[in-house]
């Protein structure tokens, strides 16, 4: 007796405890919408295990929250794995913080989506226009976010290796062509010292891909998408120059100069002389310059006809559409576009920084520096995405189609489908209209 | 007198009384044991399970500003005319005809073995077991690298072949992709089912094998007509669970190659996992969901009609 009805008690309280439980999940969702609790913002950011660049979020976070006594700024940082997912999340239990940041491709689609309000920072220290047109988020004329840097892509060499080989080193008058790109690669291919001479990150996954290959679509003269009204991608990523681009890029690997997938961490594999001639990121100039000394050479994008091109946007702030307190989330905004803190956040995480002022305070960025020229690249080639809430679509399709040419498929095949989808997904979207 | 007539009518609603509360007692015990398994299948199976049957029906997107509305067979007549759908849907197939015999296969051989009674039985058990309670995601990680061109897998068989053989780009070529990736499956999974095959294998009484032994039967005798028929229950349960779990093959494919090279790897569940939450598009996602759960319902059923109790 007694026995039963212990059991039978503990049994209610275990029902009690998963009732609660999932009673519990399901409240989430109902609690209130502000992402503000009166004065106290919250702000969400990407940089969890970042820790140079959470450390001046922190700092303006701390400026700010000591220059006044009305409002107070919350910070709450998520992995960068995550961030994107549970930004995701917390918009549809309309549980959104007031301030964010959102990767610069992303922010037509969040706009559109509704996630994000447009903000107003006029009168702050740093006007926009100040700015790099890349580090700016609009979409339909209105302003949505900005950004304190911008990263660029580039060619890193050896200046040795491509003397030794008889190589002429780029400028930025007189950029690689085509077919110059391609003779070198050829001689770098016959010297026999390296298995791949080119190295392009190819074991990548996710963005990197239209971040680091599309501009090179777009020299050719194609593009992810007709950027007249973004209402339709046949004709262009499956127009004549783009498939052009598709056979160059597969015959890299039949010719040999390029690995199907590269290794875990192409930028070592370049520093140990794996490879002669690298396409990376701006992030790894220091890394580079420290390593190779003067040896180095950064090298501008090829002109494979219509220019050299690189992608432009990186992490931006906004201010999400459900804040309860928008003006407390525009103070914070207006207050954080001072030029020092432009400077500490390209000092801290070796970015471009975004205003030609702040370049003027960072040895390496200012004119004549060592990696000014990074600056200039992302000033003269930067390209944006397709600015178009269908960007994260194309932005897969176009992975897939470009990882199905490496392994193999007919460019105008795979291009071609990558269009049909992206024609299909706007048309089922109504154009993205609504 | 009195009391013997009282003594009956007196009993017999007090026994009823008893039985009555302790039904209740018992009923209410067997309640409230199953309300936390029945609370979590409502909201975890149940409701998912309506939502997307409900969904693949719209047009509902992950992000988008307009409510979804209904469109019919849309989603549908888009997945019947997708070339991916089809790829996904062989590819499905072809690793659960290949895993599933393998699998089971391999397992019970592995089971006879470890069933000896032979010293240090324990520590192979062990061995073989370990795979299994390491997560799927650092396994995959793990055989990416031994895959490479020039990872551990093609430096043995160079070794072997003392240099005569150059392996493939495992995961990088089209035609080896699915292979590899069902030869780490197995070795994957093969434990687990050793152990379901194990505890089937030691509820057969010994006096049978004894029997058998005494009437001079073969070890291939004594197999054929007492471990086999034994298992039967056995055999039907690994041969449900490696199916399903077969036909859900996911967390290798999204580690190792998305699908690629050239959609050789890519599967019903990865497409619609990649549709939904890349690419954003919750109904079409639902869509596919609705097409594999008839799927895998189907091959359950038709299972569960084969090795059905006969007599």
């Amino acid at each position: 007796m007694v026995f039963r009805t212990r059991r039978l008690a503990a049994a209610s309280v275990a029902a009690a405890a998963a009732t609660a439980l999932v009673a519990g999940c399901a409240s989430g969702s109902g609690g209130n919408s502000s992402g503000a609790s009166g004065d106290t913002l919250t702000l969400w950011t990407h940089n969890a295990g970042n820790s140079a660049e959470l450390d001046v979020v922190k700092k303006i976070i701390k400026d700010f929250n000591g220059s006044q006594d009305k409002y107070t700024v919350k910070l709450q940082s998520f992995p960068q794995t995550d961030y994107n997912n549970s930004v995701v999340a917390a918009a549809s239990a309309r549980k959104l913080p007031c301030l964010l940041d959102v990767d610069g491709p992303n922010v037509a689609n969040w706009a559109w989506g509704g996630y994000l309000a447009p903000i107003d920072v006029a009168g702050s220290e740093v006007p926009v226009s100040d700015q790099l047109d890349s580090t700016v988020g609009t979409y339909r004329d209105k302003l949505y976010s900005f950004g304190f840097y911008d990263v660029s892509l580039a060619f890193f060499a050896r200046k040795s290796v491509l003397n030794e080989n008889g190589i002429r080193i780029p400028t930025m008058d007189k950029p690689w062509t085509k077919g110059e790109f391609d003779a070198a690669l050829a001689k770098l291919k016959k010297s026999g010292k390296f298995a791949y001479p080119l190295e392009m990150g190819t074991g990548g996954s996710g963005e990197w891909w239209p971040y680091a290959y599309s501009p090179q679509l777009q020299s050719f003269g194609g593009d992810l998408i007709d950027r007249d009204g973004y209402k339709t991608a046949s004709g262009t990523l499956d127009g004549k120059e783009s498939v052009e681009w598709g056979n160059w890029f597969r015959s890299l690997v039949t010719k040999g100069y390029l690995a199907k997938k590269s290794g875990a961490d192409p930028n070592k594999d370049f520093l140990a002389g794996k490879s002669a001639i690298q396409w990376d990121g701006s992030w790894n100039a220091a890394k580079n310059a420290e390593k190779l000394g003067d040896d180095l050479a950064i090298i501008p994008p090829v002109d494979f006809g219509k220019g050299p091109k690189i992608g432009g946007a990186s992490w931006q702030w906004a201010m999400s559409s459900t804040c309860s307190n928008k003006d407390g989330a525009q103070e914070w905004l207006k207050f954080s576009r001072q030029t020092k803190y432009f400077v500490d956040y390209a000092k801290a995480t070796s970015t471009i920084p975004a205003t030609d002022e702040a370049a003027t305070q960072i040895e390496d960025y200012r004119p004549g520096g060592k990696f000014a020229v990074l600056g200039r690249f992302a000033q003269k080639y930067a390209t944006l995405r397709p600015v178009t809430p269908a960007y994260p679509y194309i932005s897969t399709e176009f992975q897939k189609a470009a990882q199905d040419i490496l392994a193999g498929a007919d460019p105008k095949t795979a291009l071609g489908q990558a269009a049909k989808n992206i024609d299909n997904n706007l048309k089922t979207n109504n154009n993205y209209s609504g | 007198m009195t009391t013997n007539t009282a003594a009956p009518e007196r009993l017999r609603p007090v026994r009823r009384t008893r039985t009555n509360n302790a039904r209740r007692r018992e009923s209410l015990t067997a309640l409230g044991m199953a309300t936390p398994a029945v609370v979590l299948l409502i909201v975890f199976l149940v409701v998912p399970v309506a939502l997307a049957f409900a969904l693949a029906f719209t047009d509902a997107r992950l992000i988008s500003p307009t409510p979804a509305r209904f469109v019919g067979l849309r989603n549908f007549t888009q997945l019947f005319e997708d070339p991916v759908f089809y790829k996904s849907l062989r590819n499905t197939v072809y690793f659960a005809v290949v895993v599933v015999p393998l699998q089971a296969g391999l397992a019970l051989v592995l089971a006879l073995l470890v069933n000896a009674k032979v010293r240090g039985v324990n520590f192979f058990r062990t061995v073989y077991f370990l795979p299994v309670v390491t997560s799927m995601v650092v396994v995959s990680l793990l055989w990416t690298f031994l895959y490479r061109e020039d990872g551990l897998v093609n430096r043995v068989i160079s070794t072997l072949t003392l240099g005569h053989v150059q392996g493939p780009d495992w995961l990088g070529d089209p035609a080896t992709a699915m292979p590899a990736i069902i030869l780490m499956s197995v070795w994957q999974g093969v434990g687990f089912h050793m152990i379901i095959w194990l505890a089937g294998l030691q509820t057969i009484p010994a006096e049978l094998y004894e029997a058998a032994e005494l009437d001079g039967a073969t070890p291939w005798h004594r197999f054929r007509h007492v471990t086999w028929p034994g298992l039967r229950a056995t055999r039907t349960f690994v041969l449900v669970t490696i199916t399903i779990a077969a036909f859900s093959l996911f967390t290798q494919i999204r580690v190792m190659t998305q699908g690629g090279p050239l959609d050789s790897t890519t599967t019903v569940v990865f497409q619609a996992v990649r549709t939904g939450y890349d690419q954003q598009q919750t109904a079409y996602a639902a869509a596919i969901s609705l097409v594999f759960f008839l799927l895998v319902l189907t091959v359950s059923l038709i299972q569960r009609f084969l090795t059905r109790e006969k007599d």
